[in-house]
């Protein structure tokens, strides 16, 4: 299985590489890509520079234009497209119909990756990803378990990638507006959730205080472990009680499960968090690689040092094992 | 410009699911109704014993009736009943998802708003392929609605105009983890919230509303003054949203306002008076917060 | 001012109160000034942090290192990055950040991630989170390495220093007692 690495910076496309990376994803510093943070992502010769990179060390550049281009805008994206085609990216990473469908009518050569941001969640979907778009891998939404994988794989004619650690959308992603209904801005649109630019932190007596746009999403103890100010995480009251209604701030850590993905058929294995520090990226990268190596040698994988990196210190291996059914 | 009923998102009983759609066929100012369950293929089988009868009220009544499909489609059974749906079904399709269009293959249909449609060249996608009607997503801002509508004077584009806002779609049942019970064993306790539960801050703000697996706003859409400028720029229809309260004097005022028998205030304030306590919103549309009202 | 342990159940490594006691009454002035001088060299030579800044280039941000009797405002601007040293931070800021020492230079010389930090509280931010997360990015990007530099800048007291930063450097990678259960998602 492939592994796939987040990078949001030139320095952390190095360190994913050097860490053990087969291919690294990334994005422009623009609305393009759904991880539009302050001080992140590639200018138009940073990422030519990190293909040659990558591709001297034997390692692929996927390029995420995975936002949906904005109505009268949309030669913007197409920039986008032609650019990290020109730059010679080994897929396009892409969520909307009709820039799929630029793509393989202008690029028709070049390997269409469906975003995560699509919500392929079934056969039905992803094959018509495949038979319109000439679609060659789909990133797998994070709300399915094993044997669902397993199930789709053997029904589709396309490779699947699947995370398998970090941050976890709670909602079918690319297909929620929290973010913009408390900000005006959103995934889908900015490339952002719950942004920088909304979140106000407060110290107070019972703790610190996270808020976004106005509206108070959480409140720690002093030493009490916390997560990203995204709405899907917070801590709100009905009528049934407090608490996190949606899900407690966790990430993923699929470690465990590498065998039974690979049994699965699963293509690729990403690891989220272009947002994260080069640090992170060393880390993570350099555990999966190892727990790789050992599963290829039929050993047991290491045991996971990676929940200080994690939302809340926990991970949880989140819809892979579902407990609901 | 038309006036459209989008399907019931809550769990009613299904009595009063049917009664409700019978009181909408015989009295209700609207053109075009949507039918059926889009939120939780689980509640679909208490629905479907009404659904023919509704129809042919709705249809008698002469309402355009569409069949709204499944917002997040995964397992096999939902997939079997998508594809039998587009298959059997004598109505238009309204899919909410992509699954469905492989086997529209071309054939007329509606587009709801849980498809992402952000841009003209996507929904020129849809619209090649048969897409008739098309609700853009909530979220999108006036300046975006205007370009689509105006690349494809063939599609009727609709905007979503009151009611509570859906926002996120999810595999996990919110309802259910509430109550603490496991999604396969929830007892249909959403049941208990016929206009949704609501959710607050823990600075007692209210924020937003839980459906079993969909969230919602709290706040209610209400794009009465924004009406002009939609019908300037070639918007089709406005679609209501059922709450638990008056729809059929809801659609009223929206007609009313529409034949400028009504100032968008005056409906407002008619509004308010039916579906009290809840703040209405209309951000998206001005590309502001969603919640904020403008 | 030592730190509390940690939620991750580990104390981290931090200037001990002895010493941060010392320094108390240090003159703040030379400090500055080499500081300063220090800031501007490496600004120059990666110009590449103020393109990734952007618009956040020029904006004031106080960084209090919770384990020193003093406090670091620095100013990015492209024309003259500008750095002073205070006893406490002013009211106007933009955007402050408080942490240990170690933390602080470990985040500089990206050898931690500054998400974890916050979620293990062991990094505070207040004000416009966003161009702190753009000087952080930045600064992530730039590769600096700061280690045996900053450690020289304290002259006498560069040792402990040093050893703080080597610790910090390591604990993050440390196994983790109270939080290697994973939890079911339901």
């Amino acid at each position: 299985m492939e592994l796939i690495c987040p990078a949001g910076t030139p320095s952390a496309l190095k360190s994913a590489i050097d860490a053990g990376a087969d291919a690294i994803y990334c994005g422009f510093n623009d609305e393009t890509n759904a991880r539009n943070f302050p001080g992140l992502n590639f200018s138009r010769a940073e990422l030519r520079q990190g293909i040659e990179l990558a591709h001297r060390r034997g390692a692929k550049i996927l390029v995420a234009i995975n936002t949906f281009p904005r109505a009268g805008a949309i030669e913007v994206w197409h920039r986008a497209v032609d650019d990290a085609v020109d730059a010679g990216a080994d897929a396009l990473i892409l969520a909307d119909i009709g820039l799929m469908d630029y793509t393989a009518r202008r690029h028709p050569d070049q390997r269409i990756h469906v975003s995560v941001q699509a919500a392929a969640a079934n056969p039905d979907a992803i094959a018509f990803y495949v038979e319109t778009f000439g679609a060659k891998r789909v990133v797998l939404p994070r709300v399915l378990s094993v044997p669902e994988i397993a199930a789709i794989s053997r029904e589709i004619e396309c490779e699947t990638e699947v995370f398998v650690f970090g941050g976890l959308c709670v909602m079918a992603e690319g297909r929620c507006s929290l973010s913009s209904y408390a900000t005006a801005k959103s995934p889908n649109m900015n490339g952002v959730c719950s942004p920088a630019s909304h979140v106000a932190y407060e110290q107070t007596r019972e703790g610190t205080s996270s808020r976004l746009g106005g509206f108070t999403i959480n409140r720690f103890g002093a030493n009490e472990p916390a997560g990203y100010p995204t709405l899907c995480k917070g801590r709100f009251a009905t009528e049934l009680g407090t608490g996190y209604i949606f899900e407690d701030p966790v990430s993923l850590d699929a470690t465990a499960l590498l065998g039974g993905l690979r049994d699965a058929g699963v293509t690729a294995l990403k690891i989220e968090g272009r947002q994260r520090g080069r640090a992170y990226v060393e880390s993570v990268v350099r555990h999966f690689r190892g727990a790789l190596e050992a599963l290829d040698a039929g050993r047991e994988a290491d045991i996971a040092r990676l929940t200080p990196f994690t939302e809340g210190q926990t991970t949880t291996v989140g819809a892979y094992r579902k407990t609901w059914r | 410009m038309q006036l459209s009923l989008g399907p019931v998102l809550y769990n009613w009983s299904p009595e009063r699911w049917r009664d409700f759609y019978f009181r909408i066929a015989d009295e209700a100012a609207v053109d075009v109704v949507t039918v059926g369950e889009v939120v939780c293929s689980k509640r679909a089988p208490f629905f479907e014993p009404e659904l023919p009868a509704v129809i042919e009220r709705l249809k008698r009544a002469g309402k355009q009736v569409q069949l709204g499909s499944l917002i997040l489609v995964s397992l096999p059974r939902e997939r079997r009943h998508l594809d039998d749906l587009i298959r059997t079904s004598d109505v238009m399709i309204e899919v909410n998802d992509l699954t469905g269009l492989r086997s529209i293959n071309g054939r007329a249909h509606a587009v709801g708003p849980f498809v992402n449609i952000y841009n003209e060249a996507s929904a020129a996608f849809h619209a090649d392929r048969g897409a008739k009607r098309i609700c853009l997503p909530p979220e999108l801002p006036l300046r975006s609605v205007a370009t689509i509508a105006a690349a494809l004077p063939q599609v009727t584009f609709e905007v979503f105009a009151f009611g509570r806002t859906p926002l996120a779609i999810s595999a996990r049942c919110y309802h259910a983890r509430a109550h603490k019970l496991a999604k396969d064993n929830c007892q249909f306790v959403c049941d208990k919230d016929p206009d949704g539960l609501a959710l607050k801050t823990l600075d007692q703000q209210d924020f937003l509303t839980v459906n079993g697996v969909q969230t919602l706003s709290y706040t209610c859409a209400n794009l009465l003054r924004d009406i002009g400028a939609l019908k300037q720029n070639a918007v089709g229809a406005l679609r209501l949203s059922p709450q638990d309260c008056d729809m059929v004097a809801v659609a009223g005022i929206f007609r009313d306002v529409l034949d400028g028998k009504e100032e968008p205030e005056g409906g407002s304030r008619r509004l308010a008076a039916l579906y009290p306590n809840v703040p209405f919103s209309n951000g998206f549309l001005h590309g502001q917060p969603g919640f904020s009202y403008h | 001012m030592s730190y509390p342990s940690s939620p991750t159940g580990e104390s981290l490594p931090s200037i001990p109160p002895l010493l941060a006691r010392v320094m108390r009454p240090l003159p703040l002035l030379p400090l500055e000034i080499v500081l300063a001088r220090f800031m501007q060299r490496i600004c120059r030579r990666n110009p590449q942090i103020f393109d990734r800044l952007g618009v956040h280039a020029g904006k004031r941000f106080g960084i209090k290192p919770t384990d020193l009797p003093f406090a670091f405002v620095i100013e990015a601007s492209t024309q003259r990055p500008r750095l002073s040293v205070m006893r406490e931070l002013p009211a106007a800021l933009d955007a402050r950040i408080s942490s240990s020492l170690a933390n602080l230079l470990a985040l500089v010389e990206g050898r931690v991630d500054g998400d974890a930090l916050m979620f293990s509280r062991q990094l505070v931010m207040e004000g416009d989170v966003e161009a702190v997360l753009a000087l952080r990015n930045a600064i992530d990007d730039a590769g600096l390495d700061l280690a045996k530099e900053v450690a020289d800048l304290f002259g006498p007291l560069g040792e402990p220093v040093r050893q703080a930063l080597d610790a910090a450097r390591n604990s993050l990678m440390k196994p983790n007692p109270l939080s290697q259960e994973t939890r079911p998602w339901s």
